[in-house]
């Protein structure tokens, strides 16, 4: 079940990319993406029938904007660090607290602060990350994981657990 | 028409963070916070100058594939980040001296 789930993936991917329904493609994407599946499709973390979980779907299908949206702001947050003369930068490392549980969770939580403001995650030990901010608000753990993840984990939660 | 100014709109932006992005790098102290010039404005603006080539070439092979590829920098940029600033403190890059907290190192000291 979960091969077949993956190949599925593969199988979609590689007619997008290569979009063409010539046969010559087709059975060439399909030999490719059943290899790909035989070869490392142990090493997929996800639950491939979450994938195709309707309620999921929508809520990544929310997540998407939204993170654009913060994505965006960070740009211009950082943008505005390196053009000012004084160059604002106040950076350490510090540690926040997920409740996530499943590695996808935590993958993609991890790789949505480092896209966001001025945050960069340095390292996960179980349910702790360490991020390297530009700018440190805030005094202790709480209200490190308030600012940073805090935006994040809510939606998160109901795509991936 | 409206999709090509749409499209030249975005790769004009996209430059533009790019742009930021290298002028952050040359002027920010250290490896971390020249990741966050490197993760955060030039992948969003190589993601927006993608977009702009989907919004001129709509739904053919060549703007599915800008589509795909943004999809793929904005999900392998942040790990690549993530994997880089790991190594170099795992390495012994230390922080800018005007860094207010590393609490990796000391977690890392008191294990």
């Amino acid at each position: 079940m979960k091969a077949i789930g993956e190949f599925i993936i593969l199988f979609a991917l590689w007619l997008l990319l290569t979009w063409s329904l010539a046969p010559a493609q087709v059975i060439a994407g399909a030999i490719v993406s059943a290899l790909t599946v035989g070869l490392v499709g142990d090493i997929f973390l996800f639950k491939v029938g979450r994938a195709f979980n309707p309620v999921r779907i929508f809520w990544m299908l929310v997540y998407i904007p939204y993170l654009i949206w913060y994505i965006v702001l960070a740009n211009l947050d950082v943008a505005y660090r390196v053009i000012h003369p004084d160059l604002p930068i106040r950076p350490g490392i510090v540690k926040i607290k997920t409740s996530l549980t499943t590695d996808m969770a935590k993958t993609f939580l991890a790789n949505s602060i480092t896209l966001t403001p001025g945050t960069l995650t340095v390292d996960i030990k179980g349910d702790e990350l360490y991020v390297h901010w530009i700018y440190v608000r805030g005094k202790d753990v709480k209200e490190w994981t308030e600012h940073i993840a805090g935006r994040f984990e809510p939606i998160l939660r109901r795509i991936f657990e | 028409m409206f999709w090509d100014t749409v499209g030249y709109i975005f790769i004009v932006v996209g430059v533009v963070f790019d742009l930021l992005g290298c002028v952050g790098l040359v002027r920010l102290p250290d490896v971390y916070n020249r990741l966050q010039a490197a993760t955060k404005c030039v992948t969003l603006g190589t993601a927006f100058l993608l977009f702009g080539v989907f919004f001129i070439y709509g739904f053919s092979a060549l703007g599915i594939k800008a589509l795909l590829c943004a999809l793929f920098v904005l999900i392998s940029s942040p790990t690549g980040a993530h994997a880089l600033a790991r190594g170099s403190h795992k390495g012994g890059v230390k922080l800018w001296e005007g860094s207010v907290i590393d609490l990796y190192a000391e977690d890392s000291e008191n294990k």
